[in-house]
């Protein structure tokens, strides 16, 4: 942050909505199939057909406004935006205008300072999606693929509280890890289902009037958002600097040159000429159905994060790991009730080897090759003192590899833990007699030795035996 | 007894019914007998914009097929005419545009698919003011409907294609659309019965859209007693239709015979005011008078904003059609312009070349009332008129059960009489705007000439109240005998 300058950020979220079908017609929302095969008469906006809304969208839109301890309102109202865009078949978008479906929400961040901070949500309303405008490959001509065309989405519009990069960056996160934990949006970026516009202003440190606001559109990754904004912000102040003035107006963020430049300004020019859609009805909410949809809300992650750490006596940050994705969460929990093991050491081996297993291999939770079940029997047999912790990691890798379940490796490959004192003593007995030098500097007083001796022991019984009984028992002999 | 195969086209669709029920002739002779008149005549009409004889010949023998296995829909073997507004599959669907002109729609609009299912044979579809807007005609890309009552006059609009149709005798049904008065006005032009139901009565899906919050489709026939037949199929409720209403659709024929004593028949004050032509208005109250000596009360009732209607149409519906004919952009389908240099001109030329003056008037008008700026003064203050103007009517429904009056403010005007002054078109709605605003049922039947050319009845009802309408009427019809009247050149 440049010394003197404060950064006004506001954040518009379009979340796609992960529905079977589009917001007004029955085709599928499925990604990827070839250019224009998932868009019916709807969609291609063909004369006298008329849109019907999908209600799962409302389902998802109030799941959404109450987790974001946000107002769903009873009745909203659908609204024409009019544009002439090639990849807009009617020549007007429907969305939501002057009454979206949910209003002033809040979530809170850890702010740059590292304290909580609450961030207004204005609103969240439903629309649809465009179609995609193809200019590659098409020999100075253009192609358009209205797949995606009608494909729900839910804009979410912040107050203009976030302060930074970063805070944008944490407030979007918050965002994502919500929709996900509602799953009512797979929030894959790569896919566009999830992605942004910042409005970036800066005014003097201490200045309430707020600084002119450029529009950064087209931020589809969080590395991204970081960057554009934190360009425009240096361009921004530059421009002050200098004497000049900022201009409003719509910028577009070039990953590859990493900035941002102004959008023709003709597009600038619109005057969309919202009005209420006359093909649809207001929707309209009983106070029973939002009641309803609350209590068959999920657990959400703030909430989620709190209890892992009364309920599990997890640290504080390790909970809000393991809560950053429902399924993460869910899986450490499966593990959790199905072993003895302490919780702590069940969040370890999730984030620890689990985590980097799955890294690895490049699969998702939900694909992990060892199951929480399975994962719950390794550690039980930490905890019984079955194995070490260290032979746990060979019994993971082979469970891993699909050599079956904990007991199965354990036994197959005869890890077992050697806890009979007599045979611990047996090896015992020959580490010392093969090692007099060692034995005699031990005894002469350099005690740091011990470790030798036990790593010969292990070695000798391959890991296996019981080290808490190996340090007994050679401290008893050594010193005997 | 069946009669000679030259009068089949002046029997009602009633009639028809029961000639093909009882054996009396097939659905294709009766089809081949009215094709063939509508190859006779049609040169001086111009009423029908695509003539679809192979298919309706085909469906016809079908129909007969059906029909000796004992089965067969309410409408089995019966022809009907489709104005060109509705979407019908392999079929040139124009909207009496240059923009459709290229146009085979992939579908079928529910109306077609509900008439089709119940047995209707389509002859055709029917001319119309283009996109629907006006109310002469005289828009179409295709030309100017005649009237058959006098072939220099105007059918009215913008059903005039399937009201001259009808009236013509070249079928006896013909479906319509109503967003300002599109099927009454032509139908009391032409003497011949026009419903426009209740808003949300019959779905809208494939019907292409003017004004979506007024238009509603309906049926133009002769007879009260075939339009509640024709309407009892089109009527209901539609998925695919969020502003098609579900409510069960009454036996519209079978209340018909219902005595009207008692009727409690609202005549609005302001309807007889210096607008309406005195003959014609004399023609309204002794069709009245008629409806009182069949034992309905006659109330006077106020509808204090109904000058308000037309302005206030006049900013409702073109702020619509401004945004619901975007979709016509050269693009997917429709009218293009050759040789486009670039995206702006490609939708300027492709808009351009493709609608007419009146289109375009209204799209600008639309616009404009729709702009940053003017929304507040003219789209929000015409809605709230709107509001104004239906509880006018709700409060005249109170005491009434029917609203009586005139269709037109005179009867049909010279092709180009009217067609250089918007404002003067415009007015010749005011009696009808009223229920589309308010999304009330109205129907116009004949009830007499002025100067030999029909004049008709306006019944407005509340919501839902066809049957009330249609039983009216159809006593109306039952002692007096200006439906059977038939223009000379057309008998």
């Amino acid at each position: 942050m440049r010394a003197g300058w404060e950064v006004v950020i506001g954040l518009e979220i379009h979340a796609q909505l992960a529905t079977q079908s589009k917001i007004f017609s029955g085709a599928s929302t499925a990604y990827g199939a070839e250019p224009n095969t998932q868009a019916c008469l709807v969609d291609l906006g063909y004369p006298g057909v008329l849109p019907v809304l999908n209600e799962e969208v409302v389902h998802m839109a109030t799941m959404f406004g109450l987790a974001v301890n946000a107002t769903v309102q009873r009745r909203s109202v659908f609204a024409r935006k009019n544009y002439f865009y090639p990849d807009l078949p009617k020549g007007y978008q429907i969305s939501q205008f002057e009454l979206p479906i949910v209003e002033t929400g809040e979530l809170f961040i850890t702010a740059d300072g590292g304290e909580e901070k609450r961030i207004g949500i204005t609103r969240a309303h439903l629309e649809e999606d465009a179609g995609k405008s193809i200019h590659e490959g098409l020999d100075r001509r253009s192609g358009i693929d209205l797949n995606r065309t009608g494909t729900p989405l839910l804009e979410i519009v912040s107050e203009p509280d976030l302060r930074s990069a970063k805070e944008a960056i944490a407030y979007m996160r918050k965002i994502h890890t919500i929709v996900r934990y509602l799953g009512i949006s797979d929030g894959n970026m790569q896919e566009g289902s999830f992605r942004c516009d910042a409005n970036v202003s800066v005014r003097p440190a201490g200045q309430n009037e707020l600084g002119t606001r450029a529009e950064l559109k087209n931020l589809n990754s969080f590395r991204f958002i970081e960057r554009a904004i934190n360009f425009e912000i240096d361009r921004q102040i530059d421009v002050i600097e200098d004497g000049g003035k900022v201009v409003q107006e719509t910028r577009l963020y070039d990953s590859d040159k990493d900035e941002t430049r102004p959008m023709r300004s003709k597009e600038e020019a619109n005057d969309y000429r919202y009005f209420p859609d006359p093909d649809l009805l207001p929707v309209q909410m009983s106070a029973e159905y939002i009641e309803n949809v609350r209590q068959q809300l999920p657990e959400l992650p703030t909430a989620k994060q709190r209890r892992f750490v009364d309920q599990y006596d997890l640290k504080s940050e390790d909970a809000d790991l393991l809560t950053s994705s429902r399924s993460l969460a869910d899986f450490f929990e499966a593990a959790a009730a199905a072993t003895s093991a302490k919780a702590q050491l069940v969040a370890n081996w999730v984030m620890g080897d689990l985590s980097g297993a799955l890294n690895r291999d490049g699969l998702d939770i939900a694909d992990s090759k060892v199951s929480a079940g399975g994962l719950a029997g390794l550690l039980t047999r930490i905890q019984d003192s079955t194995i070490s912790g260290k032979i746990a990691k060979q019994v993971f890798e082979a469970m891993w590899g699909g050599e079956g379940t904990a007991d199965e490796v354990i036994e197959a490959k005869g890890l077992k833990q050697i806890t009979d004192s007599s045979a611990i003593e047996a090896v015992v007995d020959k580490v010392i007699a093969a090692n007099p030098g060692q034995v005699a500097e031990y005894k002469s007083g350099k005690e740091k030795l011990i470790g030798f001796f036990v790593g010969q022991v292990m070695q000798a019984t391959k890991g296996q035996a019981n080290p808490g009984q190996v340090n007994k028992i050679l401290k008893d002999k050594l010193s005997g | 007894m069946s009669r000679p195969e030259q009068e089949w086209h002046a029997q009602s669709m009633t009639a028809l019914k029961a000639g093909l029920d009882g054996g009396a002739f097939t659905s294709v002779e009766l089809t081949h007998a009215l094709l063939d008149r509508i190859a006779a005549l049609d040169d001086k009409l111009n009423a029908l914009i695509t003539v679809t004889a192979d298919e309706a010949l085909a469906a016809a023998e079908r129909s007969d097929k059906v029909r000796a296995t004992g089965n067969g829909g309410v409408l089995n073997g019966l022809p009907i005419i489709h104005k060109d507004i509705f979407c019908t599959r392999g079929v040139k669907t124009s909207c009496g545009s240059k923009m459709l002109d290229n146009f085979i729609s992939p579908y079928d609009a529910t109306v077609v698919e509900k008439l089709s299912n119940a047995g209707a044979i389509v002859l055709g579809k029917s001319n119309m003011d283009e996109f629907a807007m006006g109310s002469s005609n005289e828009t179409s890309y295709y030309g100017p409907v005649k009237n058959p009552w006098d072939l220099s006059c105007s059918p009215g609009g913008s059903s005039g294609g399937s009201a001259a149709a009808v009236a013509a005798r070249l079928a006896p049904a013909a479906t319509g659309t109503d967003t300002g008065g599109s099927i009454r006005q032509p139908a009391a032009l032409t003497g011949t019965v026009g419903i426009k139901p209740t808003y949300g009565r019959v779905s809208r899906y494939g019907m292409i859209a003017f004004a979506s919050s007024l238009d509603q489709a309906g049926v133009i026939t002769r007879t009260a007693e075939d339009a509640a037949r024709m309407l009892g199929v089109m009527a209901g409720f539609d998925e695919r239709d969020s502003t098609s209403i579900d409510e069960p659709v009454p036996d519209y024929v079978g209340g018909l015979k219902e005595s009207i004593r008692g009727l409690r028949v609202g005549v609005v004050r302001q309807h007889f005011d210096a607008g309406l032509d005195a003959h014609c208005a004399k023609k309204i109250r002794e069709s009245i008078a008629v409806l009182e000596s069949l034992g309905a009360k006659t109330i006077e009732v106020d509808l204090p904003n109904l000058d308000l209607s037309v302005p206030t149409y006049y900013v409702v519906a073109p702020a619509e059609c401004s945004s619901n004919l975007s979709r016509f952009d050269g693009v997917r389908f429709g009218h293009r312009a050759d040789n486009a240099e670039d995206l702006l001109d490609l939708y300027c030329r492709s808009r351009g070349e493709g609608f007419g003056d009146e289109v375009k008037r209204r799209i600008m008008t639309g616009t404009y009332v729709l702009s940053a700026g003017y929304y507040d003064a003219y789209y929000l203050k015409a809605q709230q008129v709107r509001h104004l103007i239906a509880d006018d009517f709700k409060k005249a429904f109170a005491d009434v059960d029917v609203i009586a009056g005139p269709t037109a403010p005179s009867p049909a005007f010279k092709l180009g009489e009217k067609v250089d002054d918007p404002i003067m078109m415009y007015l010749n709605d005011i009696y009808t705007i009223g229920a589309n605003l308010a999304g009330l049922p109205g129907m116009s039947i004949p009830c007499g000439f002025v100067d030999e050319l029909p004049v008709g009845l306006h019944l407005v009802g509340a919501h839902f109240a066809e049957e009330t309408l249609f039983r009216c009427a159809h006593n109306y019809q039952q002692h007096t005998d200006w439906h059977n009247a038939c223009p000379e050149d057309f008998e």
